[in-house]
């Protein structure tokens, strides 16, 4: 009975909005509400809905879900999303979610403000371990919804060989923006640019951090995208985009910074730890070096993205959810998704280990430490979104009036949180 | 009917017991279509007027009514969401002023090609023509995406003829400004700057489709002529021979037999035509999700991506609803509008074609397109 009435408002859920044919009844009132800070029990299998980068993370995961179940006794499945948020939606809409999920920091506020996500961060007993500044993402009116799973930054990758061949030494890599816009500028030739990266505020944001800048003020309620900072970020970007040091991925016949750096039609781009296993699957013979971002005028700044591990309110299982949730962000089953994907460990207690097994990575793992957030506030994505637009035809722009425009927008969806 | 069949009493429980099958006979249809059509129908229009946040089921008492709150931040609220929107009109709106004629004359042009006896291997060419609109969307757009890369087939073929092909998928300038830049307009009159229209200013209303659209427009073109060539094609082989050869007779030249006599008795077909053009068109989804997302610069963002991504991942279920059923307003009218257009103007207005006393077209064949029952208003 139930899991017909559930199929059915899951339909309904599909096929209200696309008006198409798709529906069921649903008129009951089943909203499985849970009262706050106690966790249901009632046993049964757990299911696991994740966005998965490619075979590598399925894989890791299955296999480390696979142990927890060995060591629980409970039943666990792993399903691959083709699409998360829609299907984290329609389940959302039916009452039945999937247990544990992927969260991205995008759609946190969304699945907080209707109540979707079980705020667990209390009765976490690893919650110590996780780094500052990834709790704080996931931390939505002081309570911490979900225990971070890993975390990327962004650091420079430099192609060597190109760099050598551009009669380039180690002492000229570059820690300021005058040192960037040089060497980007002598790494320009006939058939490569300089530097690449993809034309959105997930790249461009990091000179913003580095000129002291960012999107939203640090108590989360006013917009200050529109300030002087911004501005001379933007510009120097600008400027590198009109000399023709810095071109943008689809420029140059590129999905990404990763696979322009890959070809060889850059030399160096702007990318997070990811980048790593993509070279080896992808571009095997390319040599490279990873090294933290110059500083700006205001110092050193990157931008860190995070997912976390979201338990659904709806959950029957929230207790077996949330030990499952404590042992994937164990440290060694960190260590082992490290290994299988190369993300880097949300606890610091697997840092060391981390930094020891992939030396080449550690200008990553050191970035950490003046890394920025994303925006969470609910319909913030929209205006990254707008932006992001925005900053593609950059070259172009008229800068002030560029940020006015995101100053606008954000502000409007910061008071709209009340 | 049944005053023939003897006493009024049994007729009538007879015509009751018809009827009765007759409601058994439709009641699988009437319910498939309650529960997959009407129900959903009615659950998105009180979504749209409500604050459902996507958690559990709408008619569940956390769910309030709101009025025309959602729609007001669609169309008067001049934020984000109205911008988004009105740009997703501007596009889906220059989408559609081209597609759907193009579409319509390319299909005619086809049918009628592959209609001529004359033609060798017609029964191929039918085949070839009709092959994309089998092919799924998705592998088609995949496939144009490649062709129209920066260094694809498609700009390989423009540097062979001298030119610089732009880069098709991530240039978001309007191909009404390249225009107006090429005359030398490359900056808004004032007028046209500061007055808009749903959070867009006139002077981007005028932008027309950017380049990444017009790719997207022309594989619209490609992919549906098929499918309507075959409407077309069928309306031709059910004009009979003869009405061609009497305005043969009449001494109508080939053009004026096509205009004059072919063309009329289509009209049914080209309402059909084009209303599923239209509809189509307004609703394009699918091609702008595997293929752009929206981007360059929310260019190729359409009424129906902007519904769904409003609803799925911004959480806005009121606001993607609202847009769903404007965008259902805005196809109603358009149709009713075309309707009225290509209705019959009751008896044609017979003009001579050649200087005689004799009527040109044959009487049969006049009233033709009246008769059809797709063309009466």
């Amino acid at each position: 009975m139930r899991t017909t009435r559930t199929a059915l408002t899951a339909l309904l859920a599909g096929g209200a909005l696309a008006l198409t044919a798709c529906g069921g009844s649903g008129f009951s009132d089943d909203d499985a509400t849970t009262d706050p800070g106690t966790t249901t029990d009632e046993g049964g299998e757990l299911t696991v809905l994740i966005g998965s980068s490619g075979d590598a993370e399925t894989d890791a995961v299955n296999a480390a879900v696979a142990a927890w179940a060995e060591e629980s006794g409970s039943d666990a499945t792993v399903t691959v999303a083709s699409d998360l948020p829609q299907q984290l939606s329609q389940g959302f809409a039916a009452g039945s979610p999937p247990d544990v999920f992927y969260v991205g920091t995008d759609n946190l506020a969304a699945y907080a403000a209707n109540g979707s996500l079980l705020a667990y961060g209390d009765q976490l007993s690893n919650v110590d371990d996780f780094y500052p500044a990834l709790v704080d993402n996931f931390t939505s009116g002081g309570k911490l919804y979900c225990a971070p799973k890993d975390f990327s930054t962004l650091a420079l990758v430099i192609n060597t060989d190109a760099w050598t061949a551009a009669g380039l030494t180690d002492a000229e890599i570059p820690t300021d923006w005058a040192g960037l816009a040089d060497v980007a500028a002598r790494l320009t030739t006939g058939e490569q640019v300089g530097l690449t990266f993809g034309p959105e505020y997930q790249r461009v944001g990091v000179f913003m951090a580095q000129a002291g800048g960012g999107l939203v003020s640090d108590d989360g309620a006013t917009a200050v995208a529109d300030s002087p900072e911004n501005a001379e970020a933007l510009t120097f970007v600008q400027q590198m985009l009109r000399d023709g040091a810095l071109a943008f991925p689809s420029a140059i016949d590129s999905g990404w910074g990763g696979e322009a750096f890959g070809t060889g039609r850059a030399a160096m781009t702007i990318e997070g730890n990811w980048i790593v296993g993509a070279l080896r699957n992808d571009f095997p013979d390319v040599k490279y070096q990873v090294v933290e971002l110059p500083a700006g005028p205001a110092g050193q700044g990157t931008l860190q993205f995070t997912n976390c591990w979201g338990i659904a309110t709806d959950s029957a299982n929230q207790a077996a959810a949330l030990d499952l949730v404590e042992f994937l962000t164990s440290t060694d089953q960190q260590a082992g998704f490290a290994d299988a994907f190369g993300v880097m460990p949300s606890v610091q207690s697997a840092a060391e280990d981390f930094r020891s097994s992939y030396p080449e990575m550690t200008a990553f793992l050191d970035s950490a430490d003046f890394a920025v957030g994303m925006p969470t506030a609910q319909g913030a994505n929209d205006v990254i979104g707008d932006f992001n637009g925005q900053i593609e035809g950059l070259a172009d722009a008229d800068v002030a009036a560029m940020l006015a425009s995101v100053q606008t927008n954000l502000q409007a969806v910061l008071d709209s949180q009340g | 009917m049944s005053t023939a069949r003897g006493p009024q009493p049994s007729g009538s429980r007879l015509e009751g017991r018809r009827a009765a099958a007759g409601w058994l006979f439709i009641t699988p249809v009437l319910v498939i279509l309650g529960v997959f059509l009407l129900v959903p129908v009615l659950m998105a229009a009180w979504v749209s007027v409500s604050d459902w946040t996507g958690r559990g089921s709408p008619l569940s008492g956390s769910t309030s009514f709101v009025g025309a709150d959602n729609y007001r931040a669609l169309v008067l609220g001049g934020g984000l969401p109205t911008q988004d929107f009105g740009m997703s009109l501007r596009n889906n709106a220059w989408y559609v002023f081209l597609v759907v004629p193009v579409q319509t004359a390319l299909s005619l042009l086809l049918a009628v090609l592959v209609n001529r006896r004359l033609l060798r291997a017609r029964g191929f060419f039918r085949t070839a023509f009709y092959f994309p609109s089998v092919t799924s969307s998705v592998a088609i757009t995949v496939v144009f995406l490649f062709l129209f890369s920066a260094s694809g087939a498609v700009n390989r073929l423009v540097g062979n003829l001298g030119a610089n092909g732009p880069n098709w998928f991530s240039d978001a300038r309007g191909v009404g400004h390249l225009l107006l830049g090429g005359v030398g307009v490359d900056r808004a009159p004032s007028a046209l700057a500061d007055h808009g229209f749903v959070g867009i200013s006139w002077w981007d209303w005028l932008a027309g489709p950017s380049v990444a659209m017009t790719v997207f427009i022309v594989m619209a073109v490609f992919t549906t002529s098929g499918t309507f060539m075959l409407l077309f094609l069928a309306a031709l082989q059910s004009i009979s021979d003869e009405i061609d050869e009497a305005a043969m007779m009449d001494g109508a030249s080939p053009w004026q037999r096509f205009s004059r006599v072919t063309l009329p008795m289509l009209r049914p077909t080209l309402f059909t035509v084009t209303t599923l053009g239209l509809i189509g068109t307004w609703q394009v989804f699918d091609q702008i999700y595997t293929g752009s997302q929206g981007g360059p610069a929310k260019t190729t963002l359409t009424p129906a991506y902007l519904s769904y991504s409003a609803s799925f991942l911004s959480g806005q279920w009121g606001r993607g609803a609202a847009i769903a059923f404007i965008l259902f307003a805005i196809i109603i009218v358009l149709t009713a509008l075309q309707r009225f257009v290509l209705r019959d103007r009751g008896t044609p207005r017979r003009r001579r074609l050649v200087p005689s006393s004799s009527s040109v077209v044959p009487a049969g064949a006049a009233p033709g397109p009246a008769t059809e029952p797709g063309g009466a208003p």
